[in-house]
């Protein structure tokens, strides 16, 4: 419920204070929304399954954000910056949708 | 917090209160006062936590549930203590439901990790509303690396090349138009006269120019059909480019089809218009149209032979009015 009305809250924020982003986040910025967002669908089934613990979500979520721009910014250092940021995003995505699927599994049995 | 707590806690979180913060940490959600931490709670509680939290899940519950009245107290303190060690706050919210107090409870659920995990959540819908707008504001060259937009660069060059060609070849085109369209008007005009020349010849325009008139009259004999016809070839033969002839009747445009027919009881029928005398013969030509009416065995030799009167005027200026229709060809189509 928090956490909905939290994410509502950021959301809002986001576009009332509609800021710019700053040049040098502009490459990981968005990498960092994937892995957030696959640390909150993984929350979001240990909290179904039971075994949520916040400790976890908590460094689960920075632990996510932070590697996932290292691996952006050590991409682009190395000059594979793109392969490697897709790379890191199809990650991510197979991982959400495995959630999404347990998720899915957990609430319509299905 | 105040050290009287904390002590009642630090032996008891050796064994007993400790325990029940361990369990209840299974599921329930964040609680704690993260600005309560002191140095001095944060040791004892910290450690017990991390040290018990593994071997002391089920027995928790009950030991929370025996206790509740004594342990709250201890319980507060042991969340101050674990939200101070920022390290482990999971082991201080755990505390909460079990203490069961509602104010407290209330407070403590808006707090500790749950508050962190608020926070992040609350960064992350604002990083995501930022992200989808600043995306869409600039179509996603923000996000792109020096290498991809290096590549759009070249893109862009050679599409401007191109544009650039595209532009030269259409302005030559437009100049070739501009002088088509001037050849064209050239065109034009020259049709439009070379059309009213042969309106004129055709007879289907008025025309004006200098030339002489013809007066016919019945002198002691009638003028005939065949005075007119030769008055005409005549007038042809000498270069005349519109003839007109003139009765008691009307008027006739003198073309290429025009015929002359003598008509029973006097008078002249010319493409069926039936005129009386005198006639005169209007014709538009050269300068010396006159002269060549007098040639002999001209048109005057053959009148005047035949009786009757001609009167030839001098060249000026004369205007033909008579007009016939335009022809609608029906059979005939033009060669090419």
């Amino acid at each position: 419920m928090i956490a909905v009305l939290a994410l509502i809250a950021g959301v809002v924020l986001g576009v009332v204070l509609n800021p710019t982003v700053p040049d040098a986040l502009q490459p990981y910025l968005p990498i960092a929304v994937v892995a957030a967002l696959d640390a909150v669908f993984g929350g979001v089934r240990a909290k179904l399954d039971g075994i949520f613990d916040d400790k976890q979500f908590v460094i689960s979520f920075i632990s996510n954000v932070l590697v996932a721009g290292f691996i952006v910014y050590l991409g682009d250092k190395l000059g594979v910056g793109v392969q490697l940021s897709t790379g890191v995003v199809v990650v991510l995505g197979v991982r959400i949708f495995g959630n999404v699927a347990a998720i899915r599994r957990r609430l319509f049995k299905a | 917090m105040s050290d009287e707590k904390t002590q009642p806690i630090g032996p008891g979180p050796g064994e007993e209160p400790t325990v029940p913060l361990a369990g209840a940490a299974g599921d329930t959600f964040a609680a704690e006062t993260p600005d309560t931490g002191t140095s001095a709670a944060r040791s004892p509680g910290a450690k017990p936590s991390t040290g018990r939290s593994p071997s002391a899940k089920p027995a928790a519950d009950k030991a929370v549930v025996d206790e509740s009245p004594a342990a709250e107290i201890s319980d507060t303190a042991a969340a101050e203590a674990g939200s101070a060690g920022s390290g482990d706050p999971a082991a201080a919210e755990r505390s909460e439901p079990d203490a069961d107090a509602p104010s407290d409870g209330v407070r403590k659920r808006i707090s500790g990790a749950g508050a962190l995990i608020g926070v992040l959540l609350v960064l992350l819908g604002f990083t995501l509303a930022v992200q989808l707008k600043s995306n869409s504001a600039d179509e996603g060259y923000n996000s792109l690396r020096e290498e991809d937009l290096y590549v759009i660069l070249a893109d862009l060059d050679s599409r401007a090349d191109r544009l650039r060609q595209d532009i030269a070849e259409l302005e030559a085109t437009r100049r070739e138009l501009n002088s088509g369209a001037s050849s064209r008007e050239q065109v034009l005009k020259e049709a439009q006269e070379r059309a009213d020349d042969i309106g004129i010849l055709a007879g289907t325009l008025k025309a004006q120019g200098t030339g002489i008139t013809l007066r016919l009259s019945d002198g002691s004999g009638p003028i005939t059909a065949n005075h007119l016809l030769n008055a005409v070839q005549e007038l042809r033969g000498a270069g005349a480019e519109a003839i007109q002839i003139d009765g008691n009747g009307g008027s006739v445009r003198v073309i290429a089809s025009t015929h002359f027919v003598d008509v029973g009881g006097g008078g002249i029928e010319v493409d069926g218009v039936r005129l009386t005398g005198p006639y005169t013969v209007t014709a538009i030509g050269p300068e010396d149209l006159d002269k060549a009416m007098e040639f002999r065995g001209g048109v005057v030799d053959d009148v005047r032979g035949d009786g009757g009167n001609v009167i030839v005027s001098d060249p000026h200026p004369v205007d033909i009015t008579a007009v016939r229709g335009t022809p609608n060809l029906e059979y005939a189509k033009p060669v090419s």
